[in-house]
């Protein structure tokens, strides 16, 4: 760990000014960037904790949805009622990440900028493009069991290991966020990037940006949702494939709508929506849903050790459109899968 | 005697340091804060292999607070000679001596350490050091590495590797089975990991003199490795551990820490401490990578007629580290004609190392395997096939057992289990989209012992302190020796004091091999016997002749009396007699050892644990999620002193079992040379929501000849076998046999 100075703003502004330089990092929960930093993989100059600014509330939104303040816990807004009962799928989703403890420090915020878990990108003693730029992959043709299927470069292979993120994609959420040229808000699919050429960069948040907020639509999916996570144990990994699957049923029965985002696959929350159009006018059933897991699962390559992943993801994304049509979705405290 | 009134041996106590750990009370090694303590930080090889060419401090001495760097090119002198370097379980080749040269012989070698005031100073300099070094060719591929693969001479030096004994012509028989099986199977490394980092607060007292808080699993060990390694004299070194955060084996041998830490505090005579990261945890011993082929011949009933095996595990370039892997099968089992090679496979890491239950928590896991798919092959009911083929005495030996109640625990176990409710074909039981299996695996262990002093003394006021070098690393030491204690003289635990984990205290040896209890146990109860018989003799000096005309044998120490078995007389109390005859305190120091009976008897038989698992899993059916929903471990290990610790340790080590059939690896980059995922998050050990019900059950099993106190140990028995029973109940519920531990999702994806 290097050394670095300390700010703690209690406004917004104050904070974007003390965030302005190169060499900074906002810190929120810390359980990601404190690593990090011990690990030197992170060295900022300056390090501005967020933790006094006033986003830790949960608000109503005109027109129905809710917003999610970037320092409100992970677990806070898991167990909120109104996230509970609107937003199962999302509730579900961060439940089954990492432990009570991580989540009771974790915060909405922090989990939208968590960095990938890559053994390479961790570790300062072996090559790394994300971490240092023009140094190579450590991952293509090492350990890459974990690593992602689809949308990689031959820059990176990094997935982004969030599971509250593949519900925010499939809920269609935006972020709020502010920064010297003032407020922007970014659609869930813009927000996080593929790696490309440039694999240091994880997200389009431009440097001293902070995210203030996430809204959620008003559109629900309170009735046919799941959250599906396949790990190497049953508690606290990460996930090696999960899915958030949000369906709506016509009243005859059909699907109306659906939306189906993986995690663990990819260097973002990964949707297909033309796959997803495959569900539309669809009675629920396992062929249609055999020929959606295949489109999303379209143009995925393997790198040897996560080639399984190919076939697993395929998998749970038919299981996970199975739970969500019946609605039965998969329990994060029952660990057989439903 | 009266039963009722006898305390002590076989009551479930509660653990005698169990407040004082869980409420902070307990310090551990990286916990004493001495005084003007420096605090160093270790730098570890980025590369696996070659030399460190040039080291640049500058930057790092720049840094406020640092005191000084230390590494090839400046430490202070250290052993030359190899010899110097022998630790306690030294095994034959080099062993590590960190900063000793500018040599890397694997990835993640300490080559320097920064030294400061604060430790937020010594790490960040730490990160400015600038290593340059010339690389080599290096393998850390296990497959690879079985090209250079070679035997070991049996018997040279400190080798404790037994070559397996054959008999008849296993080959033949082989070829003739009418039932046959051959496959190879295979268990990934695993690093010890205990919870508690390894760490070293070195004191200095001035003049050469130092005591030693340290993480290890012998202090007595340490000490005198210490003294010889840095020449300090034996007298001048105190090493203590009197708490230990988990070892599993990774505390057996002194870890690098202490030699840098030791090392730091001679250059600088100031007290230092070195504690390691969790990614440094990776770059010690670790439980071998092991491939093995079994070859099983059998009649059309099952009966065996051939047993071969073939194993190979990795060791690094410095040192061979040898495991007896083919041996259990053929000890455990009764068949005619018995072969095993071995062999082990350099590569360039660290040394492979001692991991609970070594040799059989992999042999006979892996040998299990085997012997269930045979039974599936002879169309026998796995553990028919097991009662088949079971062998009253050491099948490879050929010696009697002190005692073997595994058949009791096959049938208590299965009982248990319901075993006999089991549907016998692969992928029969089903529930919703979950297969259910159903497996069983046997487990065996040494029952050994080992010369151990303690020493007891009573207080005038009836409190009673006993004392031993041993270590407790987490194994329930303290609670053993107070119930052992309290059993022989008859006083209150809440009376008694355990102290261990001193190199000052009685000689013991280094804590492992499950032979902990028996050995500490025999040697305090000895002690505490010498302190009864004084207290015999000067009761019998009492003018008012208490005990009547009664000998020592027509005595019996309860309640914190000494009364007549008769019943005749009032029960005198210990403190009275010491009023009366003027003691302050009573001493005694006695050494427990196997003695000429015990050596005849060690010779003539063999000794052991066994046990009997049953395993249920649930395995979803396209997904592949392995949950293990119930385990019932029956066990046969002779006495048991405490019911209670001795089910935490079965748990502990069926948990660990789990570990391996389901989680347990550690990543090899054969490119880079180093160990991957090295962080908690991505070595993965069962979680809470891995673990379901575990049905602890032990088996009666008197034996008067094993250990004077008639007790095994358990500290290993439990890992032993149960990877194989949740292996077997994963065959049996999806029909998908996986040979290579542990059994992730990708495995079962085929
Ligand atoms: C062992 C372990 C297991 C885990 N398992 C899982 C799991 O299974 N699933 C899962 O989803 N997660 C898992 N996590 C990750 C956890 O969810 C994240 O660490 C956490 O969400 C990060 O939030 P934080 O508030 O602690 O962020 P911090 O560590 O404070 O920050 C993380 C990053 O986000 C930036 N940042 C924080 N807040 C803002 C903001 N408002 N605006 C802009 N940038 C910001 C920081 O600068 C930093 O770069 C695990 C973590 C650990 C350590
Ligand atoms: S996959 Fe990405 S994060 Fe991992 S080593 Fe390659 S570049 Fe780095």
């Amino acid at each position: 760990m290097i050394r670095f100075d300390y700010a703690r703003p209690t406004a917004v502004a104050e904070a974007l000014q003390a965030g302005a330089g190169t060499h900074t990092a906002y810190l929120a929960g810390g359980t990601n960037l404190v690593d990090l930093m011990k690990e030197n993989v992170a060295r900022p100059l300056q390090v501005v904790d967020i933790n006094r600014l006033p986003l830790n509330r949960i608000e109503e939104l005109d027109g129905g949805g809710l917003r999610l303040g970037a320092l409100v816990t992970n677990n806070d807004t898991a167990y909120d009622s109104r996230v509970q009962e609107r937003y199962p799928l999302l509730a579900s989703a961060i439940l089954a990440g990492a432990s009570p403890q991580l989540r009771n420090a974790a915060t909405n915020g922090g989990n939208l900028n968590q960095r990938t878990r890559c053994y390479y990108f961790y570790d300062v003693d072996t090559p790394c493009n994300k971490r240092n730029p023009g140094e190579g992959c450590g991952a293509i043709g090492g350990v890459n069991r974990i690593h992602a299927i689809l949308g990689t470069s031959e820059q990176c292979i990094a997935t982004h290991p969030s599971d509250m993120c593949v519900a925010l994609a499939a809920l269609d959420a935006q972020v709020q966020v502010s920064g010297s040229a003032g407020d922007r808000t970014i659609p869930f699919a813009d927000y996080h990037r593929l790696p490309g050429d440039e694999p240091s960069r994880d997200n389009t948040l431009q440097p001293g940006e902070l995210v203030t907020a996430i809204d959620l639509p008003e559109d629900s999916f309170a009735t046919n949702y799941t959250y599906l996570k396949l790990r190497d144990r049953l508690s606290y990994a990460f996930a090696l494939v999960s899915a958030a699957v949000a369906m709506r049923l016509g009243d005859d029965g059909r699907i109306a709508e659906c939306r189906v985002a993986l995690g663990g696959v990819a260097h973002k929350p990964w949707r297909q929506p033309e796959a997803e159009r495959l569900l539309i006018g669809e009675q629920p059933g396992e062929s249609v849903f055999q020929a959606v897991a295949d489109a999303v699962l379209r143009g995925a390559i393997g790198r040897g050790k996560n080639d399984f992943k190919i076939e697993l993801a395929r998998r749970v994304v038919v299981r996970a459109l199975g739970q969500a049509a019946a609605r039965t979705p998969q329990s994060q405290t029952d660990k057989r899968i439903a | 005697m009266n039963a009722s009134t006898k305390i002590g041996i076989g009551t479930p106590l509660s653990r005698v340091d169990g407040v004082d750990k869980v409420t902070g009370a307990a310090p551990y090694a990286a916990e004493y804060n001495v005084a003007n303590l420096l605090y160093g930080v270790t730098v570890s090889s980025r590369i696996a292999k070659g030399k460190i060419t040039a080291i640049d401090e500058a930057a790092a001495r720049a840094v406020p607070g640092v005191v000084d760097i230390l590494s090839h090119a400046n430490r202070p002198k250290q052993a030359w000679l190899d010899r110097s370097w022998k630790d306690e379980l030294s095994i034959p080749g080099e062993p590590f001596k960190a900063f000793h040269d500018a040599q890397i012989l694997f990835a993640g070698q300490p080559i320097a350490v920064v030294v400061a005031e604060t430790f937020e100073a010594a790490r960040f300099a730490a990160s400015l050091l600038e290593v340059t070094y010339e690389g080599e060719a290096h393998n850390i591929d296990f497959e690879a590495s079985l090209a250079e693969k070679f035997l070991p001479k049996p018997g040279s030096r400190r080798n404790n590797y037994h070559p397996p004994k054959s008999r008849g012509d296993a080959q033949a028989a082989f070829n003739e089975a009418a039932v046959s099986h051959e496959a190879t199977y295979h268990l990934a490394p695993e690093h010890h990991n205990p919870m508690e980092m390894h760490a070293t607060t070195v004191e200095w007292h001035g003049d050469g003199k130092v005591t030693v808080y340290d993480k290890n699993q012998g202090s007595q060990g340490v000490q005198a490795y210490l003294a010889s390694a840095f020449g300090l004299g034996k007298k001048n070194v105190r090493v203590v551990n009197a708490y230990v955060g988990g070892g599993f084996g990774s505390g057996l041998r002194p870890q690098w820490q202490v030699q840098v830490a030791t090392m730091a505090t001679i250059h600088l005579e100031r007290s230092v401490r070195v504690v390691m990261t969790r990614a440094q945890m990776f770059t010690h011993g670790y439980r071998p990578e092991c491939t093995y082929t079994v070859k099983l011949g059998a009649e059309h009933t099952g009966k065996l007629t051939s047993i071969m095996g073939d194993a190979t595990t990795s060791t690094s370039r410095f040192e061979n580290n040898m495991e007896d892997i083919v041996t259990w099968g053929m000890m455990n089992y009764a068949s005619p004609n018995i072969h095993g090679e071995y062999a082990i496979a350099p590569r360039d890491t660290y040394t492979s190392a001692d991991m609970r239950a070594p040799g059989a928590a992999t042999g006979m896991t892996l040998f299990e395997i085997a012997i269930d798919e045979m039974a599936y092959k002879a169309k026998v009911d796995p553990l028919e096939f097991r009662l088949i083929n079971y062998s009253e005495v050491d099948g490879m030996n050929q010696t009697p057992f002190t005692s073997k109640a595994l058949r009791e625990a096959y049938r208590e176990g299965a009982e248990r289990f319901d075993w006999d409710q089991r549907s016998p074909e692969p992928r029969s039981m089903k529930e919703g989209r979950e297969l259910i299996g159903w497996g069983v695996a046997t487990g065996m262990w040494d029952a050994q012992f080992s010369k151990t002093s303690a020493s007891a003394k009573l207080n005038a006021n009836g409190h009673l302190e006993v004392a031993c070098a041993t270590s407790d690393i987490g194994t329930g030491t303290y609670t053993v020796m107070v119930q052992v204690a309290a059993d022989t003289l008859g006083v209150a635990p809440e009376q008694i004091t355990a102290k261990l984990g001193d190199s000052d205290l009685p000689t013991a040896p280094v804590e492992g091999g499950s032979w902990g209890a028996a050995s500490t146990g025999a040697a305090v109860q000895l002690a505490c016997e010498t302190i009864a018989k004084k207290l015999f003799k000067a009761a019998g000096k009492m003018d008012s002749k208490p005990l009547g005309d009664a000998k020592f044998e027509d005595v019996e120490f309860v309640e914190g009396t000494i009364r007549r078995k008769d019943a005749g007389g009032q029960p005198l109390a210990l403190t009275e007699v010491m009023r009366a005859s003027e003691f302050t305190v009573i001493e005694a120091e006695e050494t427990a050892s196997p003695g000429i009976g015990g050596m005849i008897s060690m010779a003539q038989k063999s000794r052991n644990t066994h046990s009997a698992i049953f395993c249920e899993v649930r395995v979803d059916e396209e997904l592949n999620q392995v949950r293990v929903t119930r385990i019932v471990n029956a066990v046969a290990a002779g006495r048991i002193i405490n019911p209670k610790t001795a089910r935490s340790q079965i748990l502990g080590g069926v948990t660990m079992g789990i570990g391996m059939a389901l989680h347990e690896e550690t990543f090899a980059d054969a490119r880079l040379g180093r160990w991957m995922n090295h962080s908690f998050a991505e070595y993965h050990i069962p979680a809470q929501a891995d673990i379901h019900d575990i049905e602890v059950i032990f088996v009666d099993e008197p034996d008067a000849e094993v250990t004077p106190l008639g007790v095994k140990g358990l500290g290993e028995i439990g890992i032993v076998g149960t990877a194989a029973a949740v292996a077997n109940a994963i065959y049996h519920a999806t029909g998908t046999r996986v040979r290579s531990l542990p059994i992730t999702i990708d495995k079962l994806m085929g």
